[in-house]
C-alpha cells in the first residue's frame, strides 16, 4: 500500500521516504563487484534529494543505501560525444557523485544530430565545458571534473585511477585499445561501447574476472580499413540507445545489481531492431590479460600509425 | 557442410574458416572470428578446419562513439 500510494503521487512527502531509507539501511548485501563501493558514512540526503531520487529509493534493489552508493560513486567518461552524451545525462540524473569527462574537441554543427549534450549555441565551444553545463543543469549535486585534452599513454592510468567505473565513448580504435589496456592495468571495470551506421555494441569488462576487449579483438585494425562514423555515417539515435545501455551497466556495477554484460557482447542492429548476444570468454592467448602477457604498458597506436602513415590521423575524427 | 553463422543455419561448401570469409566476401582484417566459443587467431583462419555442425560468430570492428 505504501508503494502504491507513492507511485500515484508525484510529490511524495519526505517522511515516508525516510522510513523506507531506515528500513533498507540494515539490509545485508552480497560482496560488491566494486569493493571500493561500500557505503561510507551515514545517510545524509536533504529532503529535496530524497524527493529527487524517490523513484530509485522505492526500488528494493536500490533503496537509500543504493542511492548513497550512487552519490559516492565516481564514473569516468572518455569522450563527450555520441555515446558520452546519453551516458552523462543518465548518470547525472541518477545522482552519480562524481563524473569525469575527457575530450579535446570543440562542438561541430555535424555533432548535433546525435551528441545531445551539445546544443546549437554550443557550436565552436569546448565539448567538456558544454557538457559540464548540461550535467550541472540536470543535477547540481554532481561533481564534474573536466579534462580538455586527449587521453594518451601518458595520462590514461593516472586519470582512470581516480574513478570506480570507466565508460568508453571514443570514436577510434587506438583510443578504444588504450582505454581497455589502461582499465586492465588499473583494475577498473570498463563499459565498452561502439557504433557505426545502423549498428551498435556494448560489452562490460571486469579486469581479471571477465574477457577483455583484446581477448576478442587482438589488435586495432590497420588504419583506414574500418570506416569511421564521419566516413560511413551513423543513425544518431543508435548512439542514444547504446549509451543508455552503457549507463545502465555502470549503475548495475555500482549497485551490484543483477548480472553484468560480461563475457557477452551485445550487438544491436537498428534496421531489424534486433539484438544479438555473442558469448565470449577469457582468451588464454590474450596479450594483456592472459596468463603470459606480453603487454605490460600502454601503447599509443595512433602515434605509431601516424609515423607510418600521416593520413592515419583522420581516424581520430569519427 | 552445415554451419551456424551468427546464429543462422547455412549450408556452405568450405573446409576452413578463411573459406567462409572468402565465400562471403568478408575482409579478414575487418572481423574477429569465434568458432564454437573459441576465438580464432587471424593467422590461423586459413588452417582452422571446419566440420559439420560448427558454430561461427563474426564480430565486425565497430569503432565509432562520437
Amino acid at each position: 500500500m505504501l508503494c502504491k500510494g507513492l507511485l500515484e503521487n508525484d510529490s511524495p512527502g519526505p517522511i515516508i521516504f525516510l522510513i523506507k531509507l531506515t528500513s533498507f539501511s540494515s539490509d545485508c548485501e552480497d560482496e560488491p563487484i566494486l569493493s571500493t563501493l561500500k557505503v561510507r558514512g551515514h545517510m545524509s540526503f536533504t529532503e529535496d534529494q530524497i524527493t529527487r531520487y524517490s523513484r530509485h529509493i522505492l526500488l528494493p534493489e536500490v533503496g537509500g543505501k543504493g542511492q548513497k552508493k550512487l552519490s559516492q560513486a565516481k564514473v569516468f567518461i572518455v569522450g563527450a560525444g555520441g555515446l558520452g552524451s546519453p551516458v552523462a545525462y543518465y548518470l547525472a540524473a541518477a545522482g552519480i557523485g562524481t563524473i569525469g569527462l575527457i575530450d579535446s574537441d570543440v562542438v561541430d554543427l555535424s555533432n548535433l544530430q546525435r551528441q545531445i549534450l551539445h546544443h546549437t549555441p554550443d557550436v565552436g565551444r569546448s565539448k567538456v565545458v558544454s557538457a559540464k553545463e548540461k550535467i550541472q543543469a540536470i543535477n547540481p549535486d554532481v561533481q564534474v571534473n573536466i579534462h580538455e585534452e586527449r587521453m594518451t599513454s601518458r595520462n590514461a592510468q593516472e586519470l582512470l585511477s581516480q574513478y570506480d567505473v570507466v565508460i568508453d565513448g571514443v570514436d577510434n580504435f587506438p583510443a578504444k585499445f588504450l582505454i581497455n589496456d589502461a582499465c586492465f592495468l588499473e583494475n577498473k571495470p570498463l563499459v565498452h561501447g561502439g557504433i557505426l551506421r545502423f549498428e551498435g555494441r556494448v560489452f562490460t569488462i571486469i579486469p581479471n574476472q571477465s574477457a577483455c576487449y583484446r581477448c576478442v579483438f587482438k589488435n586495432p585494425p590497420p588504419a583506414g580499413v574500418v570506416p569511421t562514423c564521419q566516413e560511413a555515417g551513423i543513425i544518431g539515435v543508435v548512439a542514444g540507445l547504446i549509451g543508455t545501455i552503457q549507463a545502465t551497466e555502470a549503475i548495475k556495477l555500482i549497485l551490484n545489481i543483477g548480472t553484468p554484460l560480461t563475457n557477452r557482447i551485445l550487438d544491436f542492429d537498428a534496421r531489424t531492431t534486433a539484438f544479438r548476444e555473442i558469448r565470449v570468454k577469457r582468451n588464454p592467448t590474450c596479450a594483456l590479460c592472459g596468463p603470459n602477457p606480453s603487454l605490460t604498458e600502454l601503447i599509443d597506436y595512433e602515434q605509431e600509425a601516424c609515423q607510418l602513415q600521416p593520413s592515419a590521423t583522420t581516424l581520430t575524427n569519427g | 557442410m552445415q554451419l551456424t553463422i551468427n546464429g543462422k543455419p547455412e549450408t556452405l561448401e568450405v573446409s576452413t574458416v578463411l573459406d567462409v570469409l572468402k565465400t562471403k566476401d568478408i575482409d579478414p582484417q575487418l572481423v574477429a572470428v569465434e568458432l564454437n566459443t573459441q576465438m580464432v587467431d587471424q593467422e590461423q583462419l586459413g588452417t582452422t578446419s571446419l566440420k559439420d555442425g560448427d558454430k561461427l560468430e563474426f564480430l565486425f570492428f565497430m569503432g565509432g562513439g562520437a
